[in-house]
């Protein structure tokens, strides 16, 4: 047998800081747009969002990563989706029983993980070849890089468009114009379409950043 | 009946798939690069969606709902199996694309040309399961509102494809930032099409 592979060894760490740039699922990849962004107006729906989509991501492509060598070829998609759309139903579970008014808000946008394409994008690319352990980080990082997105579609939204972050309030109460200051919140932020322009402009900046993701 | 129409007027424009919710986008952005292939799966989905929603809602309805199973027996009209809906959707939608899929390729095989790469792809379209999840959320309470919403989900999701394909058609020829190109300026120009989309916002019939 080959020797024992560290956990923490360089390429270990790279699997995992790789979606964090040039591996990016969304802004360079265009994976899993679809299931979240909808949920990104305040920041604690897309902080539980972003930690549903890390659990699932990683936990699936572990689970398939150790079926990968019984699974017949013809019929991976439906096993895929199967394992998927069981462990989201263990977080949407999970949330119901101990954070029902984040669930609430959350909706459909739980079940809509089963869907999301970074999981099965990163089944089918990475832990259908590859051994449990480093499918696993993968699938994390992978998670962690879409959250950290999320997170700060979120963060914009909900400073620019409540003035607050996590619920707190961060625009102190006497600068709003109704209280004689001169301040009011952006209303347009919180609109759906916000979402999307931000996150282009998210894009603008790491492709002004590292420039080899240009399009030609 | 005027409800019906509400709902289809009001699923095309005012809680349209891509604009208000951002589902299906993967294949929004994968697909749009020129009107005819946008047509194609949009006409898909449309198809896809019609079918799958009403089925979902009977067997949300008459199986998996607290209390669905009473018309079996009065023993059980106390089980709710509405934990298991998201595997029983994903499960529907990708045995009826695979159906589909079969059915075009034997009666429709001009069609199925057309849509062929198109049909696999939509059992992973996230507005065909936002879809069902919507019509289990929002307890229609007959079936012809059900259609209703599916059919103005499909159509307001071919709509927002087609548009973005022929604007991205125009697009090319422009000079956009370098770091802009490609999928930056595709994510504005979608926010400022939802901006568009919101003045719809309000409307009743």
């Amino acid at each position: 047998m080959s020797q024992k592979e560290p956990l923490f060894s360089a390429k270990n760490i790279k699997l995992f800081t790789d979606p964090f740039n040039s591996g990016n699922p969304i802004t360079v990849l265009v994976l899993g747009i679809c299931s979240a962004l909808a949920v990104t107006v305040k920041l604690q729906p897309a902080i539980v969002m972003s930690l549903s989509v890390i659990i699932v991501t990683g936990l699936a492509s572990f689970i398939v990563s150790l079926l990968r060598n019984t699974i017949p070829n013809r019929i991976r998609i439906i096993v895929q989706l199967v394992v998927v759309a069981t462990l989201v139903i263990l977080v949407d579970q999970i949330l119901k029983a101990f954070a029902y008014e984040v669930s609430k808000q959350l909706s459909v946008f739980v079940g809509l993980i089963i869907t999301n394409c970074i999981i099965m994008g990163r089944i089918e690319a990475f832990a259908l070849g590859n051994k449990p352990l480093p499918s696993l980080i993968d699938g994390l990082g992978n998670g962690a890089a879409y959250g950290m997105i999320l997170v700060t579609v979120a963060f914009v939204r909900e400073l620019f468009g409540a003035g607050t972050l996590l619920g707190y309030r961060i625009v102190p109460d006497a600068w709003y114009l109704k209280n004689g200051g001169f301040y009011e919140n952006n209303g347009l932020i919180i609109l759906p379409p916000m979402a999307l322009i931000l996150l282009g402009i998210i894009i603008w900046i790491h492709r002004i950043i590292n420039k080899s993701l240009r399009d030609k | 009946m005027e409800n019906i129409i509400g709902i289809f007027v009001k699923s095309i424009f005012v809680d349209n798939m891509i604009f208000a919710y951002f589902l299906g986008m993967c294949s929004y952005l994968a697909v749009s690069k020129n009107v005819k292939t946008a047509m194609g799966l949009g006409i898909a989905v449309i198809f896809v969606i019609t079918i799958t929603v009403p089925v979902n809602y009977l067997i949300n309805n008459y199986l998996l709902a607290e209390g669905a199973l009473s018309w079996l027996n009065k023993r059980y009209a106390d089980i709710d199996l509405s934990f298991l809906s998201f595997i029983v959707f994903i499960a529907v939608i990708a045995w009826i694309v695979q159906v589909v899929e079969m059915v075009i390729e034997k009666f429709a095989p001009v069609l199925y040309n057309q849509l062929g790469i198109f049909l696999p792809l939509i059992a992973v379209n996230c507005a065909v399961m936002g879809a069902s999840l919507f019509m289990q959320e929002r307890e229609f309470t007959n079936i012809g509102e059900v259609f209703s919403f599916s059919i103005g989900s499909g159509v307001g999701w071919l709509l927002g494809i087609i548009g973005i394909a022929a604007i991205r058609e125009k697009l090319s020829y422009s000079n956009v930032p370098a770091p802009l190109r490609g999928l930056g300026i595709t994510f504005i120009v979608t926010g400022l099409m939802a901006i568009a989309f919101m003045s719809f916002s309000g409307l009743t019939i």
